[in-house]
């Protein structure tokens, strides 16, 4: 699945009202109220809009703005800008190549995980997965299946196991046999539980004893339909995880994502892959333009 | 999860309460005020414009503007816009006439359909039904080992269906239910998107086979704008009878999983609020709409009071305690008890006017090590000590320090406040037997 027909699915809709209008047709009020519709819709923060459309309406009455085409394409360029300020590459500083995936629960790290493994592999890398979610009932038996699905080795924990100790373990088996990254699933957790967010900090630290400067990248898995609160998660993971990336999953559905702007704005953490689908390669690099397009859709 | 929300509205409403008269455009400030706080915790957008419209026009028609209680009104308004928005009373699960009773869980993925197909099965076993889970998620990998490890884990029995004939199965299964005196069945579903089709037509199917007497919508409380959206199209293709709420234990403010029911008529039914498997509550809309405004939720502490403490106990205690016969081993006892009601940050927020005071307590990790300590030191006693803690003396103060990690000062200063604890104890118990201390509504008294 490409990028644009995983993220176009919602066109149309109330949508179509905004974005099938004729490229001279002057700005309205209620032009101006479906923009911000649109974009609180897309669960962009409050605290975002409300500037962004103050602006828009300055320029409007201004005349610098005069259409619909050229005001969309105003808010399109400064949400792209916001997206493509920081690197979206994969960091590397040593062997083996260290990937930590982290997130709340349910949001699609152990999915996230495989999908990643599989895009290396076929980019010439020898990726390791590690199966570092103890917790979980069966958390290991899933990514497990996707490994052999895959054809990609796996390190596997034991229920209940140290996490922090297999992420070690692991990072040692790649030097012994080879591979070029490792890729550790860990458990899901909330930002708000204080001892699991310790766990994790533990894991991170750990990471840096099996190898100096390890981890390289601490991907920060996000629901795509989450609302305000993943600015929160964000926050709190960064604090305690030292998240380096963000990954944007369940973009296939109707949710856009605009959560993230938020957080790319506070934190200045760049958005690195998409999740757009369920299949092994729907898992894509951030396009920042596709994924405003599919925000603020062009008229087809 | 809503204390946030809360916290915005009462910056608010204590800005406007603090006006003499409410003008227009203090109203109108206040509005916006209340627009930001509900986008900011993921409500709706229609909902919000609506919920606007009304508190606006209800504002203006019972003339807050010229009332000198002006401010109280546009609050009560609010309130009662958020009740209605949230609905009226709990909904319970449905028992069907005659046996099983079919329950089946649907929703996107990872919103904790497996997680909560395992809570409700515990919690429905402790109402004395007898629960049956059937894995029907064939789509996932390892999700039916999932189930099948919680139903390990609870010594709840799990059928598991086949990927090619899930609606069948699922049928045959529930068929089955009965001969194995299981009294509800509780199916659940693969994760899938609502604008699947394909998904859509494989659960549609398994609706039809099962003919369930409930069908969750499982939504995580996390989710934004695009719950509604998700929701509305569950509902056009299944009979989605309620809503459970899942990862309500995060800090969010849960707007967009409320706005559900406002949006699309479908009550909340259950909330998700921990990771163990007895961490499912009823949901109780009126309630939580003065727990969002600062009110209190007194009546889910009373009931979590009623479900942790073993009544007789408890009853034995308040006596002993109010005869100044109430020794460390009781005190010990009663510790448990509260810790069973879960951390004393979240049971404080629950009392009317105590959400402002239990942010200032050391709650959380400060105050769960403190009890630990108590706790420690209590342990370290003998029995004879704790029955009688006149006979500590320093030695023995010395040891119990050394036992429980402590040292001898806060030996001192928990048995200082014991017996200060004793000696008020017992003026009160005097005052009940007069008669002259007022009864306390649900707890149990010395008769």
């Amino acid at each position: 699945m490409s990028l644009s027909d995983g993220l176009a699915k919602t066109r149309g809709g109330f949508l179509s009202r905004l974005f099938g209008r004729k490229a001279e047709e002057p700005i309205t009020p209620e032009f101006l109220d479906e923009l911000e519709e649109a974009l609180l819709r897309a669960d962009l923060s409050v605290s975002l809009v409300d500037p962004l459309m103050a602006q828009v309406r300055d320029l409007a009455s201004t005349g610098e703005l005069k259409t619909v085409p050229k005001a969309l394409d105003a808010v399109r360029e400064v949400l792209v800008a916001e997206l493509t300020k920081q690197d979206a590459s994969l960091r590397s500083g040593g062997k083996p190549r260290v990937i930590l995936v982290v997130g709340v629960n349910g949001s699609g790290k152990t999915t996230t995980a495989a999908k990643l493994a599989k895009r290396l592999r076929d980019a010439g890398e020898s990726p390791l997965l590690v199966a570092a979610d103890t917790f979980r009932a069966a958390a290991i038996e899933q990514l497990e299946t996707w490994a052999s699905r895959l054809d990609i080795p796996i390190v596997s924990g034991r229920p209940d196991g140290d996490p922090a100790a297999v992420v070690f373990d692991a990072i040692n088996a790649a030097n012994a046999r080879g591979n070029s990254t490792v890729i550790a699933d860990t458990a899901g957790r909330l930002h708000t539980k204080g001892h699991l967010m310790d766990e994790l900090g533990k894991i991170v630290r750990v990471t840096g004893r099996a190898r100096e400067g390890a981890p390289d990248e601490v991907l920060l898995v996000l629901d795509g339909t989450a609302g305000q609160n993943a600015i929160q998660q964000a926050r709190q993971f960064t604090k305690d995880a030292n998240v380096t990336g963000l990954v944007i999953t369940k973009l296939d559905g109707t949710a856009k994502g605009g959560a993230v702007f938020a957080i790319v704005h506070e934190l200045g953490l760049p958005v690195k892959y998409l999740g757009v689908g369920e299949k092994a390669d729907d898992l894509v690099p951030m396009d920042a333009r596709a994924f405003v397009d599919a925000l603020l859709p062009r008229a087809a | 999860m809503f204390e946030q929300l809360s916290d915005k509205l009462n910056v608010t409403f204590e800005r406007l309460r603090g006006r003499p008269r409410v003008s227009e455009a203090d109203l109108e400030e206040a509005l916006r005020d209340v627009r930001v706080a509900l986008l900011e915790a993921d409500v709706n957008l229609k909902v919000v414009r609506q919920l606007i419209a009304t508190v606006r026009e209800r504002a203006l028609g019972e003339k807050v503007l010229e009332s000198i209680t002006g401010a109280q009104q546009v609050v009560k308004i609010v309130h009662d816009a958020l009740v209605e928005m949230l609905g009226g009373e709990a909904a319970p699960i449905e028992r069907a006439a005659t046996p099983p009773t079919v329950v089946l869980l649907v929703g996107l993925q990872g919103s904790g359909k497996t997680t909560t197909a395992g809570k409700l099965a515990n919690t429905l076993r402790k109402q004395g039904r007898h629960p049956l889970l059937v894995a029907a998620d064939v789509h996932r990998p390892a999700a039916i080992d999932q189930l099948r490890a919680l139903g390990k884990q609870l010594g709840i029995p799990v059928t598991e269906v086949n990927a090619s004939r899930v609606a069948s199965d699922v049928a045959a299964a529930i068929a089955a239910a009965p001969a194995q005196a299981r009294d509800t069945v509780i199916v659940d579903t693969a994760g899938r998107l609502h604008i699947d089709d394909e998904m859509m037509k494989e659960v549609e199917a398994v609706v039809a086979a099962a003919k369930p007497h409930e069908v969750l919508l499982v939504v995580d409380a996390m989710t934004g704008q695009d719950a509604v959206e998700a929701a509305s199209a569950f509902k056009a293709r299944l009979p989605i009878s309620g809503l459970v709420l899942t990862k309500v234990d995060s800090d969010a403010r849960g707007g967009a999983s409320l706005s559900i029911r406002a949006a699309t008529g479908i009550p909340v039914k259950l909330l998700g609020v921990g990771e163990k498997l007895d961490a499912l509550e009823v949901f109780h809309p009126d309630r939580l709409a003065q727990r969002i405004l600062g009110m209190g939720d007194v009546l889910t502490l009373v009931e979590k009071a009623q479900e942790a403490v073993d009544r007789k106990t408890a009853e034995e205690q308040t006596k002993k305690l109010l005869e100044a016969r109430f020794t460390f081993e009781d005190f010990y006892a009663t510790l448990q008890q509260v810790k069973r009601m879960g951390p004393i940050g979240d049971l404080m927020k629950m009392i009317p006017g105590m959400g402002a005071v239990a942010k200032q307590l050391p709650t959380g990790p400060e105050a769960e090590a403190q009890m630990k300590r108590i706790e420690a030191m209590i342990s370290s006693m003998t029995r004879a000590e704790r029955v009688d803690p006149t006979i500590i003396n320093g030695s023995r103060r010395r040891r119990i320090a050394a036992g429980s990690g402590t040292t001898v000062t806060e030996v001192n200063q928990l048995i200082k406040q014991f017996a200060e604890m004793q000696k008020l104890m017992k003026q009160m118990g005097g005052l009940a037997k007069s008669g002259r201390l007022p009864r306390i509504p649900g707890m149990p008294m010395p008769r």
